[in-house]
């Protein structure tokens, strides 16, 4: 099937398989940060924005790309490097394999709540699992990202 | 210190927060061959007959392979030093198979949907046999899981394939028997723990090529790249010489890449049609056919006088192999090595254990290595001794345990008899009453709504390394401007040892953290290192990092000594420049840096190895807080506060970070990890669908603190942090439990099911 789609802004035009999985799509054109951590919907890796809403690629058909716009990380560096900035100084980004994922879902919690408690945090980021920080990490990193923003915005 | 102490960034943190293509699946070549696998799925049969005749021919199929195409020597797959302690049991592929899941047939391709289709093409006549299933009456059974004449073991861990031995032994200490005579009170239970599975988010995955010298290269997520290139070597008969290990970013291990498991097949592919392949094991896969942490059942008699000293004490473990003896035989020993230690003025241990082969999926290397399990039954006994004396818990392991007086007295129990060398533990169990406010709490408070709060506590220990048998090495060369190449054959699997590693090399040449670089593990390049495993990088290869730093700055001061046309006694080296003691003259490191590539053979470089004559125990007391809903049996956590003793804390960030994943892994073993197999030998829950861990909503609170004390034998004072975080939860959690209900749970998970229906019952 014929798609046309913009991923980070650049116009893509291609026959892909009806079955063909957007996670697998994204990779083979070389969007590497788009990670796959299982097949059951469950680990939040393959987290993209489909119009600027979190979704699981692994789970979504390439097909109901078309005509939309993906923003991956590789197309959001340096709201990536900001967060990642934070993880980074806890040490929360540990081996790395869930960031892209928990970020995407970062910026798009960012978007659309606005000043996020603890409980909003956790319940808006349920989805992405991680099994070496214990999200106590990620937790003190995202409190911190939010502050900055909030006192930057002053 | 300058460097040590210092929560830097991790060198790498900001090429994974980025999204950066870093790790094995990232970058492997175009055109690579997909290798799959036909699974069994049978627990026990032999393979009669296999026809791959149609499934080779299909378009796309570059190669199938069966057991008469691969080497049919044994070999394990546990990533340890050689001579390996677990027994010569697998082959690549195998006639007979073991376990659901066992590979019975490798499948090459172009494409996923060609091998998907050739695997379904491919006909095996099974002679379905009985499994034995139930590792409770393995030992001696009838049905043999290894009947085979070439099963064989290297070194004697009382393995006898007869029997369904994977290993055994009995040790005692003092005369048990005799002090449990004179106990006022022994508390004898048993405790039962499950398979976990280890689920870092990255899967099992390798790739493989062939390089220009003909030699295979073989690029994978693993902890032990030099035992993977040892292993494949054996695995596939080939001289060592002919492979070269690449270790890239890995995306978590906590032990399951301590064994060599999607390398085998690539390798094999590649070896055999020269060209690329890779295999990434899909998250059924690494569930199905990983290496999960041994299931166990523990029997034990803790003795104590009438005071509530603790006079001896008896273990006895039952540990699953399941289909292979993966580690077996060396965490078995932890569970009663390990947890026994910490009660040092005991006056008898003893502790016998067998290890069996049964046909469920083989178990390997987590997090903690058996001394989970064996914290979680002794704990759990001491706090049932607690109730029996009336007696507070944290008290009673005050005037038993492990402490900073007893520094110099030999650890009878511990895996080979050493003098405790470092500790601050009751430190540590004094921060941790402080901060739960066990005061106040002990035991629980009922509230509202059929909810009760409770607290429970448990103490704990690891080793640092395996002493006097696992080395590590370094080499650190100066390069032009006076910059550093640290480099390691240690594994950094997230955890950030080519920081801390940096943060000493940069600590001892007295240098900025910026100017060491390092650089991932090859093979071909990193000096030996047996891998990152057994809590030894910080303190075993950092040790390496300080002696090779030593020897280097005595080359450069000689150095620097001899351009300024003096003696090398007369100079001092400050990490900028080498000095005249006596006087003003001085040479800055960049000139010597520069001086020493030209000519003369000066280039200034340094190698040095390390192990360890002793394996320094680090220490965790956990107090954690919880509220238990009496209608639905739900275990809410509501704060974990963790003390640790790791020594020196080398990063804070990243021990910080250690500790608090290590406690929430805890916390999913404590409450619902759990690998369910059915009657057949079937996995149940092959999915983060069905096997849960914990999300950020299931962890409440952590809180973890530090009472350092000095190991004398570590890098800047340091020990281990990697497993011992580990091994509170599980202890500490049953103990709340049973404070909010009155019920003993001895056998883990403890899930909420089991919770409501204990208390159905009178305690």
């Amino acid at each position: 099937m014929i798609i046309n789609l913009w991923i980070n802004d650049k116009e893509f035009m291609d026959d892909v398989a009806p079955d063909k999985m957007l996670l697998d799509y994204l990779r083979s054109k070389g969007f590497f940060s788009v990670k796959r951590g299982c097949e059951t919907s469950n680990c939040g890796m393959c987290t993209v924005l489909l119009d600027g809403k979190p979704v699981l690629s692994c789970s979504t058909l390439t097909v109901r790309a078309n005509g939309k716009h993906i923003a991956t990380l590789e197309g959001l560096q340096a709201e990536a490097l900001e967060i990642g900035g934070f993880m980074a100084d806890e040490g929360a980004e540990q081996c790395g394999f869930c960031n892209p994922g928990f970020i995407m879902n970062v910026i798009a919690m960012k978007r659309e709540l606005k000043d996020p408690g603890e409980d909003q945090i956790k319940k808006y980021l349920m989805g992405n699992l991680c099994r070496c920080s214990g999200y106590m990490g990620q937790l003190r990193a995202i409190k911190k990202y939010l502050a900055a923003e909030k006192e930057g915005a002053k | 210190m300058k460097v040590v102490g210092q929560g830097v960034r991790k060198k790498d943190a900001m090429s994974l927060v980025a999204g950066k293509p870093v790790y094995t699946d990232d970058i492997v070549p175009a055109n690579c061959l997909i290798v799959k696998l036909l699974r069994s799925p049978h627990a026990h049969a032999l393979i009669q007959d296999i026809n791959v005749d149609k499934a080779e021919k299909m378009p796309g199929i570059e190669c199938v392979l069966t057991f008469r195409d691969v080497p049919q020597s044994r070999f394990t797959t546990a990533g340890q030093s050689y001579p390996e302690p677990s027994p010569y049991d697998r082959l690549i592929l195998d006639r007979r198979v073991r376990c659901i899941g066992d590979p019975v047939a490798i499948v090459a391709g172009a494409d996923e949907a060609a091998v998907n289709k050739a695997l379904e093409a491919i006909k095996v006549k099974y002679e379905v046999l009985e499994p034995l299933v139930d590792f409770r009456i393995a030992k001696d059974h009838p049905i043999l899981v290894h009947p085979e004449a070439d099963f064989k073991t290297l070194i004697p861990v009382g393995a006898d394939n007869r029997r369904n031995l994977c290993a055994s032994k009995q040790f005692e200490y003092g005369n048990a028997e005799e002090e449990f005579k004179r106990c006022a009170h022994i508390i004898e239970q048993t405790y039962r723990t499950k398979a976990n599975q280890q689920t870092m988010m990255e899967t099992f995955r390798t790739y493989a090529v062939m390089d220009v010298y003909g030699r295979l290269n073989v690029t994978s997520s693993t902890q032990v790249p030099f035992h993977v290139r040892r292993i494949l070597a054996n695995a596939l008969q080939i001289p060592k010489s002919k492979i070269r290990v690449i270790k890239p970013r890995i995306g978590g291990g906590f032990g399951a890449k301590q064994s060599i498991i999607s390398e085998l097949y690539p390798a094999v592919v590649t070896w055999k049609t020269g060209k690329p392949s890779k295999m990434v094991f899909t998250r059924q896969e690494s569930f199905a056919a990983g290496r999960p942490r041994h299931e166990s059942e523990i029997k034990i008699r803790l003795g104590a006088d009438e005071k509530g000293m603790i006079q001896a004490i008896h273990m006895d473990t039952l540990w699953n192999a399941g289909a292979y003896g993966d580690h077996g035989p060396t965490t078995v020993g932890l569970s009663g090595n390990k947890s026994m230690t910490i009660y040092g003025q005991a006056k008898a241990y003893k502790f016998d254990y067998n290890v069996v082969y049964t046909h469920t999926l083989g178990g390997g290397a987590f997090r903690g290595y058996g001394a989970p399990q064996g914290f979680f039954a002794l704990e759990s006994a001491v706090n049932e001794l607690s109730d029996r004396l009336g007696m507070d818990p944290m008290l009673l392991r005050m005037q038993n345990m492990l402490c900073g007086g007893q520094v110099g007295h030999l650890m009878h129990a511990y895996d080979e008899v050493e003098p405790l060398s470092s500790c601050a533990l009751e430190r540590c169990l004094a921060k941790a009453r402080e901060m739960i406010g066990w005061d106040e709490k002990y035991p629980s408070r009922e509230m509202d709504n059929h909810k009760v709060r409770a607290v429970g506590c448990a103490v704990a220990l690891q080793g640092s390394a395996i002493a006097k048998l696992d080395l590590g090495s370094v080499e650190i060369r100066l390069n032009d401007d006076g910059f550093y190449t640290l480099l390691i054959g240690a594994a950094d699997m997230g955890t950030g040892c080519d920081t801390i590693l940096s943060q000493i090399a940069a600590e001892a040449l007295l240098c900025d953290y910026d100017n060491v670089v390092v650089q991932g593990v090859d093979t071909d390049l990193s000096p030996y290192d047996k891998g990152s495993y057994a809590s030894a990088t910080t303190y075993m290869t950092g040790m390496a990092v300080v002696k090779t730093c030593e020897t280097l700055k005595k080359k450069i001061i000689a150095e620097g000594a001899r351009l300024m046309g003096r003696s090398a006694e007369t100079a001092g080296f400050d990490g900028q420049k080498v000095f005249a003691l006596d006087g003003d003259q001085s040479i800055s490191l960049k000139d010597i840096a520069n001086n020493s590539l030209l000519g003369w053979n000066r280039y200034l470089a340094a190698s040095e190895a390390h192990s360890s004559p002793i394996s320094p125990p680090p220490f965790i007391a956990g107090a954690v807080e919880i509220e238990l809903d009496k209608l639905t049996g739900k275990v809410e956590i509501i704060d974990f506060a963790a003390v640790i003793d790791c020594g020196t804390v080398i990063n804070p960030n990243l021990a910080r970070v250690q500790a608090e994943g290590g406690i929430v892994q805890g916390i999913g073993m404590a409450l619902y990890e759990e690998a369910q197999f059915s009657p057949k030998g079937r996995l149940y829950n092959d999915s983060f669908l069905k096997y849960k861990i914990p999300t950020r909503l299931d962890m409440g609170k952590i809180r973890v603190e530090f009472e350092s004390s000095y190991e004398p034998t570590g890098p800047f004072g340091a020990k281990s942090i990697g497993e011992v975080v580990i091994n509170a939860s599980c202890p500490a959690i049953a103990h709340a439990i049973h404070n909010a209900t009155q019920h003993y749970f001895r056998e883990l998970p403890i899930t909420s099911e089991q919770v409501l229906l204990s208390m159905q019952k009178k305690p």
